[in-house]
């Protein structure tokens, strides 16, 4: 009885060791990613673009964000950039900014 | 026999032993995640299946679509304006499945049930989920026009679904004589793609005018009004002036019966109208799956919690794209990929217990009225006390005093916005 009650005791510690430390836990949800994937939509997952859209992975945050301001205010000429950004505030662009900053020109090996 | 090694023995007794609790077992390296199943792999399900996997990896996701080889509707137009051929358009999962690790079954689903959280498959098999994600698209009103089935559509193309229905059109206007007239019957509101029957006239033009330059294209609306109508009216005074002709319906251009025998549309008043090549798109309601799987409210379409896309109706089921109700948002694919990437979130974040970030929402149309040239509309979406709400200031159409090289641009971006938004949901 009492090995068993070990045995068992032992394999729950590994189970739980096992089960639920798992390789590929879920990311932590961030709202620049929320805000971000928006864009994705026309200029490609990370901002990869593989068209005549601007591609902005990899793109300095501090380059992203002004341009992004300029659409904003109309300061910058654009199609369809200054009827989107007019829609964001300063916080959520300077979020967007960063994120793709962060994301890597070239895509990656898979996940 | 084999040697029992010390590893086997281990996780064989874990097996043993957790699976009595209720644990995964470890040998069938199960994902501790959750398991999502994806009904629908168009723009919506796609882009769903894709996100969740670029959230969590830990989460199991199965996306079940008949077709392994996807068509799309946008740009169909432009096939059928021989733009592009079918190739241009068509698009498959096999990155889905190995970049992302998407299990991606061919079958369709023919039930759900919601209490024991199954789907059954048309081949047979069952897929259990704790999250499923219905994004079917839509299906027609079969009895809204007399005369109009789905024996009828292969006389009378749709083409309102890409495929076999966009050749069936192209080849009609292909076979027909100079001087014919192309009848589109556009559809009431809610229907896919709100630019899509302008943009398809404005295509046919572009084909005509270089090919059979003495034809006409007809619009018989059931609509007083529609997406861009300024834009596309003043496009076709530049570009096509004289070859297309709008009815509202205020004018006759409802119509409430067809006779495939003599090609003609009726109206719901006014004589019958002959075409040598009749579109008939007509009214819409959800994919069938959606009514089956008992999401759909008296209209036909599916009322969701505009948050998080989980059905009004059955729990732990969520709807996107063109079945759902989302509106301010379009039937469009853009808005049912936006919708897919807030929905997965919304699911990563129920399943790991994180609080999910406030929802960002977007559409953004292009149309091509020609090759080079391009108009678009778009619009910014927050979350409101009453729902889904545009971000007012922001969005609208491209500006009606745009001088040429803006409808140039506008027409290279369209062909970009495709070649991105395809490559981030099937790429």
């Amino acid at each position: 009885m009492q090995t068993s009650i070990r045995l068992f005791n032992t394999i729950l510690v590994l189970a739980t060791g096992l089960v639920f430390v798992p390789a590929g836990q879920a990311e932590e949800l961030s709202r620049a990613a929320m805000l971000s994937a928006s864009c994705e939509g026309c200029h490609g997952t990370d901002g990869r673009s593989p068209g005549a859209i601007p591609p902005i992975a990899g793109k300095s945050a501090e380059y992203l964000r002004e341009t992004l301001e300029g659409f904003r205010s109309g300061d910058t000429e654009a199609t369809v950039m200054d009827r989107h950004m007019k829609g964001y505030s300063e916080e959520e662009i300077r979020l967007i900014a960063e994120y793709f900053s962060r994301q890597s020109e070239q895509q990656e090996a898979s996940p | 026999m084999s040697r029992i090694t010390r590893r086997n023995f281990v996780y064989g007794a874990l097996g043993a032993a957790t699976s009595g609790l209720g644990w995964p077992t470890l040998g069938q390296a199960k994902a501790t995640g959750g398991r999502v199943v994806v009904i629908g792999g168009g723009f919506g399900g796609a882009s769903c299946a894709k996100y969740l996997r670029r959230l969590s990896t830990d989460i199991e996701v199965t996306l079940v679509e008949r077709d392994s080889k996807f068509m799309t509707c946008p740009f169909s137009n432009a096939v059928l304006g021989g733009l592009y051929d079918m190739d241009f358009i068509t698009h498959d999962y096999k990155a889905l499945s190995n970049a992302y690790g998407v299990k991606v079954v061919h079958d369709s689903a023919v039930d759900v049930d919601p209490d024991a959280r199954k789907v059954s498959l048309a081949g047979g098999s069952s897929l259990q989920y704790d999250r499923l994600v219905v994004s079917p698209g839509i299906d027609f009103q079969w009895d809204a026009i007399e005369g109009y089935d789905e024996a009828a559509s292969k006389t009378m193309p749709h083409a309102w679904k890409a495929g076999k229905q966009t050749k069936i059109l192209r080849k009609q206007l292909e076979v027909m004589p100079d001087g014919g007239v192309v009848i589109i019957s556009a559809p009431p509101n809610p229907f896919r793609c709100p630019p899509g029957p302008y943009e398809r006239a404005s295509l046919i033009a572009h084909y005509l005018k270089h090919n059979k330059p003495r034809s006409k294209i007809l619009i018989l609306d059931a609509k007083p009004k529609f997406s861009k109508q300024p834009l596309f009216e003043q496009g076709w005074q530049a570009l096509y002036p004289g070859m297309i002709e709008w009815i509202s319906e205020e004018e006759g251009g409802a119509i409430d019966s067809v006779d495939v025998k003599a090609m003609t549309v009726n109206p719901t008043f006014g004589e019958p109208t002959r075409g040598d090549v009749v579109n008939v798109i007509p009214p819409q309601k959800a994919g069938a799956i959606a009514e089956l799987a008992g999401l759909t409210d008296d209209n036909g379409w599916c009322p969701i919690d505009q948050r998080t896309f989980e059905s009004r109706r059955q729990e732990h089921v969520h709807v996107i794209g063109d079945a759902a109700t989302a509106a301010p948002m379009p039937k469009s694919g853009f808005a049912a990929s936006s919708q897919g990437k807030v929905c997965a979130t919304a699911i990563v974040a129920g399943l790991s217990g994180q609080d999910m970030p406030p929802p960002s929402l977007v559409n953004t149309c292009y149309s091509l009225v020609g090759p080079d040239y391009g108009i678009s509309v778009a619009a910014v979406y927050r979350l409101g006390a009453d729902g889904i709400a545009a971000v007012q200031g922001a969005g609208g159409v491209s500006p009606k005093d745009a001088d040429a090289s803006f409808r140039v641009a506008e027409s290279r971006y369209a062909v970009g916005w495709y070649q991105s938004i395809t490559a981030d949901i099937w790429g």
